[in-house]
């Protein structure tokens, strides 16, 4: 539409293996991560709606970033390396335990580094229960992965040093301080999402791109014709649980510290791990893109089907509402999935083709 | 015996038994799974959805009938409707979701059963009402002592649990026959062996996967009177398939005895982990000590105690 | 690129979202959101909560005109009992209304817990009648959070108080076993401190059970109660896990009398789905039970009789529903409070929380309000946000909800220093320099 992909000569390798070797995505991904960066924050101080209040940011913008991370982990191990997981939320859980404890027992730690350490913690986690998938295949392993998810939501609820010892289990985060900037009002806590968010996008894109991405693809394809050509199984799917649960516990510190603040287990409990697949799902298997274009589907939708009625001041009452709204989200998902299964991220890729011809259909 | 105290081999047995009346329960739901598992591909979250409706329905139905006919008239009626109800379901699942979604991976399938479950749940709750009802069909609820001659106190039983579990055996037990001797039971198997080969001998593929959804709402009817005898019908009837899914991945997706020994082993170990296990670390494993179980049998046999053996080519 | 196009619908989207709600009118009145669950494994408890809440606001519109004058604007929020929508309920509703939103009631410990710190930021009082966290009755470290009318550690001490008088004296419980059947979650662990002091105190053998949420499935839970033989089984159940219960106690032979729930599990939905093994349990009431007081039959009248009830008019004498009244109720007069000392206009969070905090309601008041019998005598102060710490005991007789006892009022010596300490560790945690309360005013 705005620009052809034609008349990009590269004269050397390191060009041609650019993450975006086309100038014009180039300028559109810089003057996007601007506009996230630098003008939402302006407009805020701005006071112009929607981003004047809070709300734009505590509960849009920030939820979004963060399932979108997530949905980039558990894309990694679902949609690149072929494993599904119905424990996401565990892992998550895990990463979000990780950090209360490492912040509160060793306060002088930086934050960044105890997210990462979080992050860690969780990899551990994943790669213990990413053993099973050795042996186990298919909707067997996505079954057995809820092994992973009641026993550690067993855990948070059962074990109080992960809690601190508090008495009902509940936590709450200690402040949210980088090197003494406290990230205290939600644009702050926004950009400081933002930031984790772009990171792991960027080094999930090229991890894709790179050796191991393509060995989880292969496994993925067919693990058996993997092996034959000479890819480990056990390394690369040990390695996909573990850096899918390193993403999901550093999204989960976040989740804790950024947008919740205090919580109890059931924050991570299966229903999270749900939405994260559905996110996976709709937004397209083994897209990176998708899992930012699932998350905004999974999180705004519910709330558009909710506004819709007020804005066209139908009166509905108020259980009714939200069943119709599950009803329409359930169809929605059906929609999704019967128009394209292969979800957003190919949506996306259709009409961008589309519009390369536009208006001349080919 | 040995010295042992017999009131604690009298114990055991109870709990031994309770979970395997649990289990008879669990098998049964497990089978809605297997049965949708085996003739159409799909791992169908929706069966809790399809349980709550299924309640819902009947439990309404049933109380609206009650009041202007006898019990006996009233309750073959309100089950003829939630029959009615979830044949409606079946049809609309296998016309405007399965049909569209033809040759789908495994896993899409699943999320479009998590999209029809949400869908059911609304409309179930938007129609039904999200209430508690209560549901009474007439089954006893008090307790006896068996084999009072052998320990001392004999081991305590429920009724309701007691006509629980023989309603589910002899629902199982019609199903395997169904499965077995029928023509459109063999027309399932065929079709569970190979769509495509079970299409060009002429074996209508669209009916025979209404026909395995209904006979799962059939299934869901079944489950749902019993759960909501004891629980009355309300939301968290959906949670009963989260009970079922280690005994299916336990006793193999693609296996009516596995569902049926599934649910045996996963009540039996799930309860004796639990009152035996359970208070040294706090308590309240059973939930996770049933996938557990169900993972390291997969561990040694990956397709599941019966399920069909898993082949690979390239 | 395609992010960009990710985020530019983003925009868009909330453009949408936020554009229509600034462009209604700002019609003038006391805003007080309303979040509910009528839906998922909670809503056979939420619905008559929230029934109740919005029947007492349109009460007060339609009887009073609003309160002293001014129109009160209510918004319902559905949350399905989950922490993150309700959060999401709070951030779109909180301001709302020419001062924003008045006082929130969430109606679930997961969402008291995630919004405790957020009110704080945002100056909104949090009203949790007879839930929420124990420790934050302590005014000088919770200015914002108020435990109106009971918390979970008044509720189990008054809970071994009636098993103590049962038993006939409190030495007798010496020796006696008391088994906690709980909800695995923050709310059921609540009362666990107190009773753990309480039985060191009176020498009782007390077991802990959790039941692993929802708890539709609790054979092996009632199984090691047969074995073990206790006394008494104190439950503090939500939801489904209270009719299976009591279902399996008869299925185990346990006596339902020894049963004594948690006021959150002495509800008619509780009870109702086990038919007659429900006769006999007994449970904590919040002050109210079920039944009616004059202010129904206004309901009746100026709500019901115009059509703009949400109930079943036979519904609305139910605990929940009552509960829901009484918990709004005491929001609202708070702000009337707050608006004898402020001027009859919408007051701001800030100047309810004031009113809230100076509440009394005294015999007589509660009489005009005709809530005659459903509470006692309330004063709520900085340092304490709870008011009254009394209760009563019900017993379900397979048709209705009966008073078996009279006032127990919790032993404030054995809880202070508990709750001292919890609310001094939570400061702690914070870094919050706790009120002096006898400087406020």
């Amino acid at each position: 539409m705005f620009y052809r992909e034609a008349g990009h000569f590269k004269d050397n390798y390191r060009a041609d293996m650019a993450t975006f070797p086309i100038r014009e995505d180039r300028i559109g991904i810089i003057t996007l991560l601007l506009i996230a960066l630098v003008a939402i924050p302006l407009v805020h101080l701005a006071g112009i709606p929607p981003f004047a209040g809070d709300y734009f940011f505590n509960a849009i913008l920030i939820p979004f970033l963060i399932l979108a991370m997530a949905a980039i982990g558990l894309n990694l191990l679902a949609g690149y390396c072929g494993q599904i997981s119905l424990g996401a939320g565990a892992f998550m859980g895990v990463g979000a335990y990780a950090a209360y404890n490492i912040a509160i027992r060793i306060p002088e730690m930086p934050l960044v580094l105890t997210f990462l350490l979080a992050g860690a913690v969780s990899a551990l986690a994943g790669l213990a229960f990413g053993f099973p998938s050795l042996r186990i295949k298919g909707l067997y392993l996505a079954v057995a992965t809820l092994a992973a998810q009641f026993f550690l939501d067993w855990a948070f609820l059962r074990m109080a040093w992960i809690t601190n010892y508090s008495p009902s289990g509940s936590v709450s985060a200690p402040p949210l301080v980088f090197a003494g900037w406290h990230a205290d009002t939600p644009v702050e806590r926004y950009l400081v999402v933002l930031v984790f968010t772009i990171v792991v996008a960027w080094g999930a894109s090229n991890l894709v791109r790179g050796n191991l991405g393509r060995q989880w693809m292969a496994i993925r394809d067919m693990d058996i014709a993997a092996e034959i050509i000479g890819i480990r199984p056990i390394q690369s799917k040990l390695t996909a649980f573990a850096i899918s649960s390193f993403v999901l516990g550093l999204a989960g510190a976040l989740w804790a510290f950024a947008n919740l603040r205090s919580w109890e287990p059931y924050a991570f409990s299966i229903d999270r791990s749900f939405q994260l697949l559905f996110i996976v799902i709709i937004g397209g298997l083994g897209s990176i893109i998708g899992c930012f274009l699932g998350a905004a589907f999974i999180l705004l939708l519910p709330l558009i089907v909710d506004a819709v009625p007020r804005w066209l001041s139908i009166p509905v009452p108020a259980g009714a509402g939200s069943n119709i709204t599950l009803v329409v989200f359930g169809a929605l998902i059906l929609l999704t999935l019967i128009f394209e299964p292969h979800g957003l991220a190919r949506i996306w890729g259709i009409a961008k083709h589309k519009l390369r011809r536009w208006p001349f259909p080919y | 015996m040995l010295g042992i105290d017999p009131t604690k081999i009298a114990f055991f047995a109870e709990v031994l038994v309770s979970g395997l009346l649990s289990g008879v329960l669990y098998a049964l739901v497990a089978l809605g799974f297997v049965l949708i598992f085996k003739a159409s591909g799909v791992f169908n979250f929706a069966q809790g959805a399809m349980v709550l409706v299924a309640g819902l329905a009947l439990v309404r139905a049933f109380g609206w009938l009650e009041a202007s006919m006898p019990f006996w008239l009233a309750l073959p009626l309100a089950i003829i409707f939630a029959g009615a109800v979830m044949t409606g379901i079946a049809w609309a699942v296998e016309r405007f979701v399965l049909r569209k979604l033809v040759n789908q991976t495994a896993l899409t399938l699943f999320m479009a059963t998590i999209g029809i479950s949400f869908v059911l749940e609304g409309l179930g709750q938007q129609i039904f009402g999200a209430q508690v009802y209560k549901l009474d069909l007439g089954l006893p609820r008090d307790n006896l002592f068996a084999l009072e001659s052998l320990f001392d106190g004999g081991i305590l039983l429920n009724k309701l649990d007691l006509w629980s579990a023989v309603l589910a055996a002899v629902l199982v037990a019609a199903l395997v026959i169904f499965f077995q001797k029928t023509r459109m039971g063999r027309a399932l198997r065929a079709v569970a062996d190979d769509h495509s080969a079970a299409q060009s001998v002429g074996i209508p593929l669209t009916r025979v996967w209404f026909v395995v959804w209904t006979v799962a709402g059939l299934v869901a009817i079944a489950a749902a009177s019993i759960w909501g005898s004891k629980v009355g019908v309300q939301f968290s009837l959906v949670f009963v398939s989260l009970k079922a899914l280690p005994v299916i991945i336990l006793g193999g997706l693609t296996s009516i005895p596995g569902a049926i020994v599934g649910g045996l082993l996963i009540g039996a170990g799930e309860k004796l982990a639990e009152v035996y296990l359970g208070p040294s670390v706090g308590g309240g494993i059973e939930q996770w000590f049933a996938y557990v179980v169900a993972l390291v049998v997969l561990l040694v046999r990956p397709q599941g105690l019966f399920g069909d053996r898993i082949i690979e080519r390239i | 690129m395609s992010i960009r196009i990710t985020k530019l619908s983003v925009l868009l989207l909330s453009a949408a979202l936020c554009l229509p709600a600034a462009a209604e009118a700002q019609e003038n009145g006391q805003f007080i959101p309303v979040v509910s669950y009528r839906t998922g494994p909670y809503a056979p408890n939420g619905i008559p909560w929230a029934d109740g809440i919005v029947d007492y606001l349109e009460l007060v519109n339609q009887r009073d005109g609003g309160i002293n004058g001014v129109k009160i604007l209510y918004e319902e929020c559905e949350t399905g009992y989950a922490t993150d929508r309700g959060v999401e309920c709070y951030e779109r509703l909180k301001n709302k209304g020419p001062t924003g939103a008045a006082f929130i009631n969430p109606l679930s410990t997961g969402i008291t817990f995630a919004l405790t710190e957020k009110t704080l930021v945002d100056k909104i009082p949090l009203i949790t009648a007879g839930f929420g966290r124990s420790e934050s009755r302590d005014g000088s470290v919770f200015p914002w959070n108020f435990p109106l009318i009971g918390t979970y550690w008044t509720a189990a001490d008054v809970a071994i108080q009636h098993i103590a008088k049962e038993l006939g004296g409190t030495d007798k419980l010496n020796g006696r076993k008391i088994v906690l059947l709980y909800h695995d979650s923050p709310f059921g662990k609540e009362p666990m401190p107190v009773l753990e002091v309480l039985a060191k105190k009176h020498g009782f053998q007390l077991t802990m059970i959790p039941v692993t949420s929802p708890g539709v499935e609790q054979k092996s839970q009632w199984l090691q109660i047969r074995q073990l033989r206790p006394d008494y089984v104190v439950m503090w159940g939500w939801g489904v896990m209270n009719p299976t219960a009591i279902q399996e106690a008869a299925n185990v032979n346990f006596p339902r009398d020894k049963m004594i729930g948690f006021w959150f599990a002495g509800a008619e939905p509780d009870v109702v789905p086990a038919g007659a093994q429900a006769v006999g349990y007994k449970a904590l009431m919040l002050q109210h039970g079920a039944g009616r007081a004059r202010v129904h039959d206004d309901l009746d009248k100026y709500v019901y009789g115009k059509g703009l009830g949400k109930a079943k008019p036979a519904d609305t004498g139910g605990v929940l529903f009552n509960r829901g009244m009484v918990g709004v109720m005491l929001g609202i007069e708070g702000i009337r409070t707050a608006m004898a000392k402020y001027g009859n206009k919408p007051m701001t969070g800030e100047q309810v929380r004031w009113g809230i905090e100076h509440l009394a309601l005294d015999e007589k008041r509660i009489k005009e309000l005709g809530f005659e019998g459903m509470i006692s005598p309330v004063k709520i102060s900085c340092a304490d946000h709870e008011g009254t710490r009394t209760s009563r005991i019900q017993q379900w007789d397979g048709k209705s909800w009966n008073i078996i006892s009279d006032w127990y009022t919790a032993d404030e010596a054995m809880l202070a220093p508990l709750l001292k300490e919890a609310a001094a560790r939570y400061a702690k945690e914070k870094g919050i320099t706790p009120r002096d309360c006898s400087k406020e005013s």
